[in-house]
């Protein structure tokens, strides 16, 4: 019976020794790096393609209809009749659009996207680069996606996709605080931004539940935190405004026809596949198991498991929640989320320095739970706006 | 607090999707090319010609009068009257159309053809699966296309049939008392220049002797 | 010398170069952006991690945006007509060679060139924390209140565009008051402005 949870890191070890005589020492190098990248390119794009069709189906049931149904078995094929149509589409430029930032935009998001990938700890052992400052990789190289939206809005020439495009950066610029402090609480207690050794902290029990970060008073918050700001870097509903797809349509990448466009729809998911696996691996315990009992199962599994539960959440909270307008997005995001996560540091640390016991749980919780109910309640009550009055023309 | 809203909803969608596999109301939705929604019975599309009888061109009720014609906000029928006549179903000599062209492409469905219509021979259909690949004479219909039986009439508007029947039988009714006036009518005056010949015959004879 | 930094410092070269010369202003942000990103190459090739991924969090994923933003609001999005190059370009490069040459010159016959290089230090993120909080606190402090100084400054300057807004919430509101035969009974009270 081999070792299920080692399987992929034992294939690259078998392969590796396969190929020692036949190659020197620098293309063996190369070979190991193509074998780690390759899974990634093939497993994620993969994702992202039962990802759309579950997405389709899923919000079709809760919102009362079937899903696509027509292609392949109850519609499972429709990813494939997308793909197909994106590729022989048209690739319509605009005369007045600026040809080399039209070609780069969506190639930098689309790399950017996948180079943050090299940091998930996908399984135990199974992480392409171990660096000692992976959060923070991860964290600079989703920020350098901002530009590449902001040139996609421009690279067209039209005033509304520019529109578009800039707050669309504005909203991503602004939720990015929430996203990083929320992770900072967990990098305090853990004391490390490398990944794998925060996922191996997450990695004993506490008697019956395990130790991940999310049953904790402040990892709860800080896991709500760093998901609502996840939906927003991602332009997922309810923070869509910039895309307002039953709107503006397709808001800054409007333009856009055939492969730019899906590589457009390719990124956002993936960007969001990676954000999810972030908040798996700092406060879902990566690819840990639950219970002892569940050992068996690998740990990959766990992982993509977790995040296909993650993703079931953000589709299930897309049909629910309607579209937040942009100054109700700007004002959660500075006014709601930045004192909450603050709270939630000062939280994480009245965690730290108390004690292990039932008291830490009581201080910590109780700071979380008074700092939303006081965040929360007066600024979204109905201002009082007075008598209407009305001006008619003289 | 800020947040229990958003669980309700998310709770009464969780209902919607467990309950769209239980319950078969929820989902409405009607696979089209297997299953069609029924239309109602007042659904109007383009208009067709209705024949009595079984011969369409020979029971074909429309005379030629071209009032639909003139009267179609489009223009979209084109009407030759024949040069020659024949006997409609009030036993009179009527014209009847050579040639009856609809262009369904222009046709805008509005009925006024069928309102004008003093002879109840152009009613509105109900078919609307009429994509054709021609594009410049796929939807232009001929008479041979347009003429559809009054069973099929009675099938698919049944009360509108019923009323145009009655309509037709009074007018039948009306035709054949007249032809009996005009029988009776005719038998008297008949009568009548007997009994003035008669009568002219009978007086000059005691006059002359 | 090695390849690596001889590229890093090429592209680095070029795209500062692009940034100068490139006539529409959106592409010399752009290129300026990816200085940025090859500078943070530079330092990521030296081995300081931290340095180099929050040059690219900071500079490519903020300031390079703010520099993108400021162009656009204020009317720099057309191209210029005339050359960038300004006339007198032969004197500029001049002065600017010899003051090159001048600061060269200084630093190679410098006391601090001739030295053994000191051995490097350890650059994790730890090692930069305990030094930010130990030996580095006050001018930690300090750059937390200049922070502060210039977010607070930005709050005001975006605030005082708000009072050209009440005063045409009065005039309306006046105008409204007025016009009836009830504006005896209730003279114009100040509920149409927020003050």
């Amino acid at each position: 019976m081999p070792d299920l949870d080692q399987i992929f890191v034992n294939l690259k070890h078998w392969l590796l020794g396969q190929l020692e005589g036949i190659l020197s020492a620098s293309w063996l190098e190369l070979v190991s790096i193509l074998l780690s990248l390759v899974p990634i390119l093939i497993v994620f794009p993969t994702l992202f393609a039962i990802m759309t069709i579950m997405e389709r189906k899923g919000l079709g049931r809760i919102q009362n209809r079937y899903g696509p149904n027509r292609v392949g078995p109850f519609g499972f094929l429709q990813p494939a009749a997308d793909g197909i149509k994106a590729l022989i589409k048209e690739d319509l430029v605009p005369r007045a659009a600026d040809k080399v930032v039209h070609l780069l935009a969506p190639v930098i998001l689309v790399v950017t996207a996948f180079t943050v990938y090299a940091v998930l700890p996908i399984g135990r052992n199974m992480v392409v680069l171990d660096l000692d400052a992976g959060l923070l990789f991860f964290f600079a190289v989703g920020a350098a996606s901002d530009l590449a939206v902001f040139m996609a809005g421009w690279a067209i020439r039209n005033k509304y996709a520019l529109l578009g495009a800039m707050r669309a950066v504005a909203q991503m610029v602004s939720y990015e605080i929430p996203l990083i402090l929320s992770s900072v609480a967990v990098v305090m207690i853990t004391g490390t931004l490398s990944l794998p050794e925060i996922v191996m902290a997450q990695s004993t029990h506490f008697g019956f539940l395990p130790d991940w970060f999310v049953f904790t008073p402040w990892g709860f918050a800080g896991f709500l935190l760093f998901m609502i700001a996840a939906n927003a870097e991602a332009n997922r509903s309810p923070f869509d405004l910039p895309e307002g797809e039953s709107e503006i349509i397709a808001g800054y990448f409007i333009e856009y026809s055939g492969f730019k466009f899906a590589l457009f729809f390719l990124a956002e998911y993936l960007s969001l596949f990676a954000i999810c696996g972030l908040g798996i691996t700092l406060f879902l315990g990566g690819w840990n198991a639950p219970f002892a009992g569940l050992e068996f199962i690998p740990s990959w599994a766990w992982f993509f498991l977790k995040l296909i539960t993650l993703m079931c959440l953000f589709i299930w909270t897309r049909g629910t929640l309607p579209r937040l307008r942009q100054d109700q997005l700007m004002n959660l995001a500075w006014k709601f989320m930045i004192p909450m996560v603050l709270i939630n540091l000062v939280a994480a640390a009245l965690w730290h320095f108390t004690g292990p016991g039932f008291m830490r749980w009581l201080t910590s919780g109780a700071l979380l739970i008074v700092a939303h109910l006081f965040l929360g309640n007066p600024q979204f009550e109905r201002k009082d706006i007075g008598k209407r009055t009305y001006r008619f023309a003289e | 607090m800020l947040g229990a809203g958003i669980i309700k909803g998310m709770a009464e969608t969780a209902r919607n999707f467990l309950g769209s596999y239980v319950s078969a109301e929820r989902l409405t939705t009607v696979q089209y090319p297997e299953e069609r929604s029924p239309q109602i019975e007042n659904a109007r599309q383009f208009p067709f010609l209705v024949f009595d009888g079984d011969d369409p061109m020979k029971g074909l009720r429309c005379v030629a009068c071209q009032i639909c014609e003139k009267e179609c906000p489009p223009k979209c029928i084109y009407i030759v009257k024949s040069k020659d006549k024949r006997v409609d179903y009030k036993g009179q000599a009527q014209f009847y159309p050579a040639t009856f062209d609809i262009d369904l492409s222009v046709c805008m469905s509005c009925q006024i053809c069928v309102e004008v219509c003093p002879f109840e021979s152009i009613k509105m259909d109900t078919a609307y699966e009429l994509s054709t690949a021609d594009r410049f004479g796929g939807l232009l219909v001929n008479k041979h296309q347009l003429a559809k039986s009054n069973e099929h009439y009675r099938k698919f508007h049944p009360t509108d049939a019923a009323a145009s029947d009655g309509a037709l039988a009074v007018e039948v009714a009306k035709a054949q008392a007249k032809a009996k006036a005009d029988v009776e009518a005719k038998a008297k005056a008949a009568a009548d220049a007997k009994a003035k010949t008669a009568a002219a015959q009978s007086t000059p004879a005691p006059a002359t002797a | 010398m090695t390849l690596s930094f001889a590229i890093i410092a090429a592209l680095i070269i070029a795209a500062a170069t692009a940034a100068m010369t490139l006539r529409n202003l959106v592409h010399s942000a752009l290129a300026v952006a990816i200085a940025f990103a090859g500078l943070a190459s530079a330092y990521l090739q030296l081995g300081a991690q931290f340095v180099g991924l929050t040059q690219i969090l900071v500079y490519v994923g903020a300031v390079a945006i703010l520099i993108v933003f400021a162009v656009l609001l204020t009317r720099g999005g057309e191209a210029p007509e005339k050359s960038v190059f300004s006339a007198s370009w032969f004197w500029g490069a001049a002065i600017a060679t010899s003051v090159f040459a001048l600061l060269a010159c200084a630093i190679n016959h410098s006391f601090a060139s001739k030295r053994a290089l000191p051995p490097q230090p350890s650059a994790t993120v730890e090692q930069i924390g305990q030094d930010l909080m130990t030996k580095f606190v006050l001018p930690l402090e300090v750059i937390g209140l200049l922070l502060t100084a210039a977010l607070i400054g930005a709050v005001i300057i975006a605030m005082r565009d708000e009072s050209p807004k009440s005063k045409i919430e009065d005039g309306g509101s006046k105008m409204d008051k007025t016009s009836g035969p009830s504006s005896i009974l209730h003279p114009p009270s100040s509920s149409g402005g927020h003050q």
